[in-house]
């Protein structure tokens, strides 16, 4: 217990340092834009010596770096990230309402991620060598070397616009059917985008477990075929359910550009906006609140998968979504 | 001679494909004069119009000539970042394996820390707020792309360190600089070029996400996302204008992606 307890409060650790890190350089990133930072804090509005003066006395910007940046925390953790330069509003207030379709988007995905990633990588599994296999890893392989908005954009043609089965854009009216139907199309876009990575460690575990002896033992007693693959799974579950953390981050970042094809007025969508209009206070609270939402995925996936199974712990990446996710195959081991 | 006889399919047609893209980026001039000649007054027709094989976009630019001259904006970015990672991965990454200790510490908590961080996320972020286009945004990639390839460098430096040629080298008093680069990086160099190779895919997807955001690349510059992006407000006069630029982004990536792993997978055989 006290190894998992030590384990914990470094993970949590690592946790907060990557945070701060992240701050760190979303913050800093006015200062290392060219020019005046006041300027950058102006948006596209006219800038004015007089408008100029006062965001500076606003933002206390003749203060030293770690002065400001310790206040920005500081009102961050309160809750306070001043106001959209775009709307007026607090920035809070301004983004609020397009979070809910976002995590709806994200989690809709996930599920579908979850699903279709076991089956699809039980069946390569299963059928090793087989054309099913490859064409399930031809598939994956389309899912994770293609941009999702080009894929989304091919969906958007084919599926919405030639064959009428999704909305071309929106989130419908409300209904939580309407809003699941507008939403489909996105999900799979973004699902198609991930999932191979659940397929490929799903694949990869499982093809471990069928050589060892219990599974040889289990064939030799006649057990059900089903029985048996549940047996597997359920011993391969810890490194699936690593990639599964992997994939929501990723879920977290493709879903910017995923929402902009789609115009679903969720987070990727107002960064885009943000982006475009330079309205800096919003686009440092929403990478903020995506960086944040990554780095929590990760970590806490690797503290319940310690928590499943105590030979993970300390053996692993420290960080390893990046470097997982791109390795897929190694990090069954 | 076995590089050939032990080739698939799949690679060969990428090899060729990736032949025809390079083409197109080193003389989009020669093949395609006229992309970025406009004829308002035409406007956006559709694919199969006499004189436009893939239509034209809203600007009435012959969509075939754009895409081709898109791949140069497209994959001169990758490549460069591809480039500019790979120089600071081998800096850093021999630096930490072959002195190990502090050094490597340092190097490597740097690496984990940025390892930690959204890629796409950043440099959108970065591109918004710090402005100023292309080349920011490819710095950018660089910075974000380097900690892998500084990870990939200092594993391979230290499986190689320990052999029985680099203590006979450093037997015979040789210059450290002259160890690592005669002796080691021979030996590696497979390893860094299928990675370099790698980092072009996800240069590849990352930069065009980037310019279809709309950051990047100036407005009506010849680019494949850029092209995706503009040709979604036609997509009912003329679709094949953004579909044929996520075509090209998709195959390009995909065959990047197949002659990699077909590299890696050699690689891994013969070791």
């Amino acid at each position: 217990m006290k190894t998992k307890l030590l384990y914990l409060v470094r993970r949590l650790a690592e946790f907060v340092v990557s945070l701060v890190a992240l701050a760190l350089v979303i913050f800093s990133l006015i200062f290392i834009a060219p020019g005046d930072p006041a300027r950058v804090l102006v948006g596209t509005k006219n800038a004015t010596p007089e408008l100029l003066a006062q965001i500076r006395e606003k933002y206390g910007l003749d203060d030293p770096f770690f002065v400001q940046f310790g206040r920005w925390v500081w009102g961050a953790l309160h809750g306070n990230f001043g106001t959209s330069i775009q709307s007026g509003q607090p920035v809070t207030e301004y983004v609020a309402p397009h979070a809910q379709v976002t995590f709806e988007l994200v989690l809709f995905s996930l599920v579908l991620s979850i699903i279709f990633g076991l089956l699809f990588g039980v069946v390569s599994a299963k059928g090793r060598g087989k054309p099913r296999d490859g064409v399930i890893s031809a598939v994956a392989l389309v899912g994770t070397s293609a941009p999702s908005f080009a894929i989304g954009l091919v969906f958007l043609y084919i599926f919405a616009l030639r064959l009428g089965l999704f909305p071309i854009y929106g989130v419908g009216n409300g209904t939580w059917t309407d809003t699941l139907w507008h939403l489909a199309l996105p999900a799979i876009c973004l699902t198609f985008a991930v999932t191979a990575l659940i397929i490929k460690v799903t694949r990869a575990s499982l093809l471990v477990e069928v050589e060892k002896d219990y599974s040889t033992f289990l064939r030799a007693r006649a057990v059900a075929p089903f029985a048996i693959t549940a047996a597997q799974i359920r011993n391969a579950s810890a490194p699936i359910f690593t990639s599964t953390g992997l994939v929501l981050a990723n879920l977290f970042g493709g879903t910017i550009l995923v929402e902009s094809v789609f115009s679903i007025p969720g987070l990727g969508n107002l960064l885009a906006n943000a982006v475009t209009f330079h309205d800096v206070p919003v686009i440092q609270f929403i990478a903020l609140m995506l960086a944040s939402m990554i780095c929590l995925a990760s970590a806490v996936v690797d503290i319940a998968v310690a928590f499943i199974n105590p030979l993970s712990r300390g053996h692993r990446n420290r960080f390893p979504s990046k470097a997982a996710a791109r390795t897929g195959e190694g990090m069954a081991l | 001679m076995r590089l050939q006889t032990s080739m698939p399919v799949s690679v060969r047609i990428s090899i060729v494909f990736l032949i025809v893209v390079v083409a197109c980026m080193a003389f989009p001039g020669l093949i395609a004069p006229g992309a970025l000649d406009q004829n308002i007054a035409l406007g956006a027709v559709p694919a199969l119009s006499p004189g436009h094989f893939l239509g034209t976009d809203k600007l009435g630019r012959d969509v075939l000539q754009l895409l081709v001259a898109g791949a140069r904006s497209a994959m001169i970015g990758p490549v460069v970042i591809a480039s500019g990672s790979i120089v600071i991965g081998i800096l850093l990454g021999s630096l930490a394996g072959w002195y190990g200790g502090i050094c490597d510490w340092i190097i490597s908590r740097y690496a984990d820390i940025m390892l930690s961080m959204p890629t796409l996320l950043l440099a959108i972020v970065a591109a918004g707020i710090i402005g100023g286009g292309y080349w920011v945004s490819v710095l950018v990639m660089v910075i974000l792309y380097s900690p892998f390839d500084v990870r990939i460098v200092r594993a391979a430096v230290i499986s190689q360190k320990n052999k029985p040629y680099i203590e006979s080298a450093l037997l015979l008093r040789l210059k450290t600089l002259r160890i690592l680069a005669k002796h080691i990086f021979p030996n590696i160099a497979l390893i860094i070029f299928v990675n370099f190779f790698l980092n072009i895919a996800y240069g590849l997807v990352s930069m065009s996400s980037l310019s279809y955001l709309g950051l990047g690349v100036a407005p009506g510059a010849a680019d494949w996302g850029r092209q995706l992006s503009d040709g979604r407000q036609v997509l009912f006069d003329n679709a094949a204008s953004a579909l044929s630029a996520g075509i090209a982004i998709v195959l390009t990536a995909i065959a990047v992606n197949l002659v990699g792993n077909w590299l890696t997978e050699r690689n891994t055989l013969e070791w």
